[in-house]
């Protein structure tokens, strides 16, 4: 029962695959949105605050079907994509990109929380040093945030990980190519005997889960610990 | 050299203080809400003024008419605040460092080693900011603000979270940066204490003018505080430390208009202190008094009686100088048919008097 099949074991890597790369190429946006929203005023802001909301609330089909539209082979911005080389559409990259919007309301939700808690007097105390915005960002706003950027990429991957509904819609469900755990555990389903492999694929979705949540709160309890805050 | 005249209306609260000092520490004096904070912010480039300017150096950080606005981090002025503000995610040593690294490298005048042996926090270094108590954390951060070699260093009452011990123990540090970086300091404070004893000069802010402003001497010579609370209101006498009762630890003061008892230390004799007597801690009397308490009896002479409800304060011009507030009810005043010119001795009581930064100065 424990012998995982070829297409299994293509399912699980393309999964891990997607969802870190989903997660690491979102990461500068993600945190710069947070950042954003936590610190700056502009015009706007309410606006841009919903549309980052925005795929927690779509059904995921609907939001995987926006970004057939816009990023599709013959959406608006396929052609363009595809003149510099990149196509999304029923490929991997594609399926990262479909995990990644789907994520990233959940990533700077977690993330703008962690910038908000740091106490406006240390990046004051920080200018007051010489330090440009800039460097306060990248020396003192961001390491205290350190551990709210873990928990968003976590979020972030285990979204990933789980993300059906926008990423069938978006890059289909082909085997080696977007067929992620739960494409193929969909798949299984659908055909007599598939029950064993999808609960094989199932118990592994499991182990996967857990191992990165326990990693993240290892992970977050030194980082917390580094920024422990005393006043 | 700080030359502050700035203007700022926020709502009904108009701001509008001028002023302009070169050397040792500039107090920013007054109750909350006088506009000590706000022109603090004006000077670190954290508010915007309406009017004025503010130079440093002769260059302009901010001037509304020529529209020259300079952001905090090119003011290269120090804050220091009533918290610490340490960076918790760094050692103590990264701390001292981070203003250092953005400092121009011509500007790093002061010395790291330096900064360290004067505040004594050399066994601080390696140690998180979380693992130090509240003395040494002002005492870091005070180095920090001294190590970015700053042109100016801001004091936001800086010992206001500390409680007596702690800050007996800041404050003559305060002073040896004073004398020893020559670095100049505004220093904003609603305490006396403090700024009679750092002070080279003080400006008294109130309802967001400048009500007074001079030698601290002078300025709280005349009585400090308001009129309307009395226990607000204090005298400060200047007086020369004479011989101790070392059997029960008791220093005599020496002021023309008569001798004063304090009960501590005060130095080497000659020395000259300040001491602060509160409005509310004088007796008034008008013959000598047998068979009391109150050993410090100083003799004057009533220059203004002013009266307010059951009040009466009165200021006393002390023989050979300085003055003196005392607080009465009016119905004492007018038992002893007090009036401006009547010749009346001002007792106050010993332990009334706080002698313990008088014994903490370090120059004894």
């Amino acid at each position: 029962m424990f012998h995982l099949t070829p297409d299994e074991w293509t399912a699980i890597a393309l999964s891990l695959r997607i969802a870190v790369v989903a997660t690491l190429a979102s990461l500068p946006l993600g945190i710069f949105t947070a950042y954003a929203l936590a610190r700056w005023n502009f015009p706007g802001k309410t606006l841009v605050n919903g549309f980052v909301h925005l795929p927690l609330v779509l059904p995921p089909v609907v939001t995987g079907f926006i970004l057939l539209i816009l990023l599709g082979r013959r959406g608006v911005f396929g052609p363009f994509l595809q003149s510099i080389g990149i196509v999304l559409s029923f490929r991997w990259t594609g399926a990262a990109v479909a995990c990644a919007v789907m994520g990233f309301p959940l990533m700077v939700r977690a993330m703008r929380l962690s910038f908000e808690g740091i106490d406006r007097r240390l990046e004051r105390a920080s200018g007051s040093l010489g330090a440009s915005g800039l460097w306060t960002f990248l020396l003192v706003s961001l390491p205290l945030a350190v551990p709210g950027i873990i928990v968003g990429a976590i979020l972030a991957f285990a979204k990933a990980l789980g993300e059906f509904g926008a990423t069938i819609t978006f890059v289909s469900n082909i085997p080696g190519e977007t067929q992620t755990i739960s494409a193929a555990i969909y798949t299984l389903t659908q055909v007599p005997g598939g029950d064993v492999g999808a609960m094989r694929l199932t118990i592994i979705a499991i182990v996967i889960a857990l191992a990165a949540l326990i990693a993240s709160e290892i992970i977050q309890r030194w980082a917390e610990k580094r920024v422990a805050s005393f006043e | 050299m700080i030359e502050v005249d700035v203007g700022l209306d926020l709502g009904a609260f108009k701001l509008s203080v001028a002023f302009a000092d070169g050397q040792g520490i500039t107090a920013l004096f007054g109750q909350s809400g006088s506009g000590k904070s706000l022109t603090l912010n004006l000077i670190a480039g954290l508010l915007r003024p309406d009017r004025g300017f503010i130079r440093l150096d002769g260059e302009p950080l901010v001037d509304v008419a020529k529209g020259v606005f300079v952001p905090p981090h090119r003011r290269r002025i120090g804050l220091v605040f009533q918290d610490s503000n340490l960076f918790p995610h760094m050692s103590v040593k990264q701390n001292l460092l981070y203003g250092r690294w953005f400092a121009p490298k011509f500007s790093r005048e002061i010395e790291f080693d330096a900064v360290i042996d004067t505040l004594g926090i050399g066994a601080l270094l390696a140690r998180r900011p979380a693992r130090l108590s509240g003395g040494e954390r002002q005492r870091v951060a005070i180095g920090r603000a001294l190590l970015s070699c700053p042109k100016l260093l801001l004091f936001d009452e800086p010992l206001a979270a500390l409680d007596m011990a702690r800050k007996l123990e800041i404050m003559p540090l305060i002073e040896r940066i004073r004398d020893e970086f020559k670095v100049p300091i505004v220093y904003v404070s609603h305490a006396v204490e403090e700024v009679m004893r750092l002070a080279a000069s003080v400006v008294v802010l109130e309802a967001g003018k400048v009500k007074a402003i001079g030698d601290p001497n002078e300025v709280f010579g005349a009585p400090a505080g308001s009129l309307e609370d009395r226990f607000d209101r204090s005298s400060v006498l200047t007086v020369t430390v004479g011989p101790e009762d070392a059997a029960y630890g008791l220093t005599q003061l020496k002021h023309p208009a008569g001798t004063i008892w304090l009960a501590g230390p005060a130095g080497p004799p000659g020395r000259t202190v300040r001491i602060i007597v509160h409005a509310s801690d004088v007796l008034l009397a008008i013959r000598p008094l047998s068979d009391v308490s109150v050993r410090n009896v100083l003799s004057g002479v009533i220059q203004s009686i002013q009266t307010n409800g059951p009040f009466a304060m009165t200021e006393i011009a002390l023989e050979g100088g300085g003055r003196l507030a005392a607080v009465a009810t009016r119905q004492a005043i007018d038992d002893l048919h007090l009036e401006d010119g009547s010749r009346v001795l001002a007792l106050v009581k010993t332990t009334a008097i706080d002698e313990r930064d008088i014994a903490a100065t370090p120059h004894a």
